[in-house]
């Protein structure tokens, strides 16, 4: 039974790390239909922006390379879908597998630069301790990585819900047409999307420094699974996207501690594909009298 | 001469060059790497049969690869170990034979699971994903999600699979010398035939009413619907088709290089395989077959001088077709091709069927 509630604060901290990467996947793919592959190297590029801002700040690092990967990230993400996505648009296959190129760029770019071994980014040391919860060890990295997670959560469930600006993003997600012909500037409200889902991967990024080392394809780790907590959660979906990126986390974590690592990874995509079963579209469905 | 004829013609001289001219000028080496392109190009003749006129775009054909060449595997190292526990297995501290691996001593049991676990999995799937109107996107992210859980299966189950080594050591191709040049020659032809072979299926099937409902599900799957058909069953049969062809791919990938392992099949090959069938030329059969064995010599005589750059060349290569050519080089020589016949003729051409809506 104790070992049963140690699970629980492992699963709780794998969602949480789910949970940034996948915030930033369900707008891009809820609002504009992009199907990002490149957004697993903007967490490499958050995490190597902790790692060059070490130079600087040693320790406290992690602390300050949150808003500036945040930025770098986001200005990756920016110039992408200036560059090339938006001239893909309605063509979201197709946005898959030219992201996928740019993700192999991006991967050899970091090894050329970075060199190919991994690195290391020294936590804080306040962030080195553990705490006693539920009988079980929780480290207070992974505590700070659930906290980080819940702010951007709640940060960015204000922007949707009570910003100008995020009133027109749920528009342009819910019918675009309708939001063009209403004057709002579709175009821009995209480019503040992709800006801030970016941003998000590369705050993820800094996160991951926090439980393990930084390498080129750090990114390719987590990207099938945040695909599918946004799969499982329903196009940009809120809410959606944190029930289903905990309970991936959960499930990973109890999968691989009742039966071994190689086997909870098969669970889960039967477990996803069985939910599909029931909710075809995932948990929370916008509606609309569209057909498709 | 007819268009028709033209294009069996076409066919001919491709399937010479293949089989004359190839094993005649190549030395036995190079012919087995181009074996080995051929063993992808028949993989990537399921990809354009299920993405370029069904529709379904498949992350996962490593799966359906990895299957076939497993079940190909399983037989030769039972074959080599004759009686007594393959290698690996004693390696691991396996003392005894899985129950999974018994059947697969027996060589008609080992061939026919070639094709038909492939296909029972991707029926099984297709029937599950399709049934409920999952498509497009989530369809292509489910695909991937399995590859990814199946490399993670092999590599965890090592003493069933021979982990990230995969199975490899075979002494004995069905009485053949793996090493030596006669049998690198045969894998070759045997390679080569059967691409053909599925190849001429495969255009059959296209042409065929239900390779026209294929395309109609592609380009409007509810109005399909409307008129009274089932897409999911065309899909899931389309899936399943293509699913068994990576089967027969990677089980003839398994004697022409001499290795299966999970590397292989891992999300990043499969998606290769796609992008080789996305530069040939998505729309036509052609274009995916040629796509693949151009990218993977490509990519062979690119790595042999400047490894890293490869990457680089394969990223913007796909980038540009992406932006500029989506139907591939088969779509750029379409357009010349048109271009010079509307020179030469200045009536305006009526669309062919082969152009597609963006």
């Amino acid at each position: 039974m104790e070992s049963l509630l140690n699970q629980l604060p492992v699963g709780l901290s794998i969602g949480a790390v789910l949970l940034l990467i996948a915030l930033g996947l369900t707008f891009t793919f809820g609002q504009m239909g992009v199907i990002n592959m490149a957004h697993g190297e903007f967490i490499m590029a958050g995490a190597y922006t902790a790692y060059m801002l070490q130079d600087w700040f040693h320790g406290q690092a992690v602390i300050v390379a949150l808003p500036v990967a945040f930025v770098v990230a986001g200005t990756l993400g920016w110039i992408l879908e200036r560059a090339a996505i938006r001239h893909f648009y309605g063509r979201p296959l197709d946005t898959l597998l030219l992201t996928w190129g740019v993700s192999l760029v991006l991967q050899q770019a970091a090894r050329d630069l970075f060199g190919a071994p991994n690195v290391q980014v020294t936590a804080p040391s306040w962030l080195s301790g553990r705490v006693e919860l539920l009988g079980g060890n929780l480290p207070y990295a992974r505590l700070f990585i659930m906290g980080l997670a819940t702010a951007c959560v709640v940060g960015i469930w204000a922007y949707m819900n009570r910003s100008r600006q995020g009133r027109r993003m749920r528009a342009v997600m819910q019918n675009r047409e309708l939001a063009a012909v209403s004057g709002v500037a579709t175009g821009r409200v995209d480019q503040l999307t992709f800006f801030i889902g970016s941003g998000l991967a590369g705050v993820a990024g800094v996160a991951l420094t926090l439980i393990g080392p930084v390498g080129p394809s750090l990114g390719t780790y987590y990207i099938v699974d945040a695909f599918l907590v946004v799969v499982a959660g329903g196009l940009g979906q809120l809410r959606g996207a944190v029930i289903a990126a905990l309970a991936l986390g959960m499930l990973n974590s109890y999968g691989e501690f009742w039966t071994d690592a190689s086997l909870a990874k098969v669970i889960v995509f039967v477990v996803i594909v069985g939910f599909l079963q029931v909710r075809p579209q995932g948990l929370f469905v916008l509606r609309s009298r569209a057909l498709t | 001469m007819s268009a028709r004829l033209r294009g069996y013609a076409l066919f001919a001289g491709v399937a010479a060059l293949f089989l004359v001219v190839a094993p005649l000028a190549l030395p036995a080496f190079r012919l087995d790497e181009l074996a080995k392109y051929l063993c992808f190009a028949i993989a990537a003749l399921g990809i354009g049969l299920a993405w370029g006129q069904g529709g379904m775009l498949t992350l996962g054909q490593g799966v359906f690869f990895g299957l076939g060449g497993y079940a190909m595997g399983m037989y030769l190292k039972l074959h080599d170990a004759g009686g007594d526990l393959p290698d690996f297995m004693v390696w691991s501290g396996v003392d005894k034979l899985p129950a999974l691996w018994k059947p697969f001593g027996n060589p008609v049991f080992a061939l026919a699971a070639v094709v038909v676990v492939p296909v029972v999995i991707a029926t099984l799937l297709g029937v599950l994903v399709f049934r409920q109107r999952v498509r497009g996107a989530y369809f292509a992210i489910l695909t991937q999600a399995l590859a990814a859980a199946f490399v993670i299966l092999l590599v965890g189950q090592q003493g069933l699979t021979g982990g990230t080594n995969g199975l490899t050591n075979f002494y004995d191709f069905f009485g053949q010398d793996p090493e030596a040049d006669s049998t690198q020659r045969t894998t070759y032809f045997v390679t080569a035939i059967v691409l053909g072979v599925l190849y001429l299926l495969a255009r059959q099937l296209v042409k065929s009413r239900f390779g026209r409902l294929l395309v109609a599900v592609r380009d409007g799957e509810d109005r399909v619907r409307f008129l009274g058909y089932n897409p999911a069953t065309v899909k899931t049969i389309t899936f399943a088709i293509s699913a068994g062809m990576a089967g027969i791919a990677g089980a003839l990938f398994v004697p022409v290089v001499g290795i299966i392992s999970p590397s292989l099949l891992d999300v990043v090959p499969s998606l290769e395989l796609v992008v080789a069938v996305a530069i040939g030329g998505r729309y036509t059969l052609a274009g995916a077959v040629l796509g693949a064995v151009a990218m993977n010599y490509a990519k062979t005589s690119f790595s042999e001088q400047w490894a890293d750059g490869w990457l680089y060349l394969e990223g913007a290569l796909f980038i540009g077709v992406m932006t500029l050519a989506p139907r591939g080089a088969v779509g750029v020589y379409e357009q010349v091709r048109d271009a010079i016949a509307r020179r030469r003729k200045p009536v305006p051409a009526p669309p062919t069927a082969s152009e597609v809506p963006a």
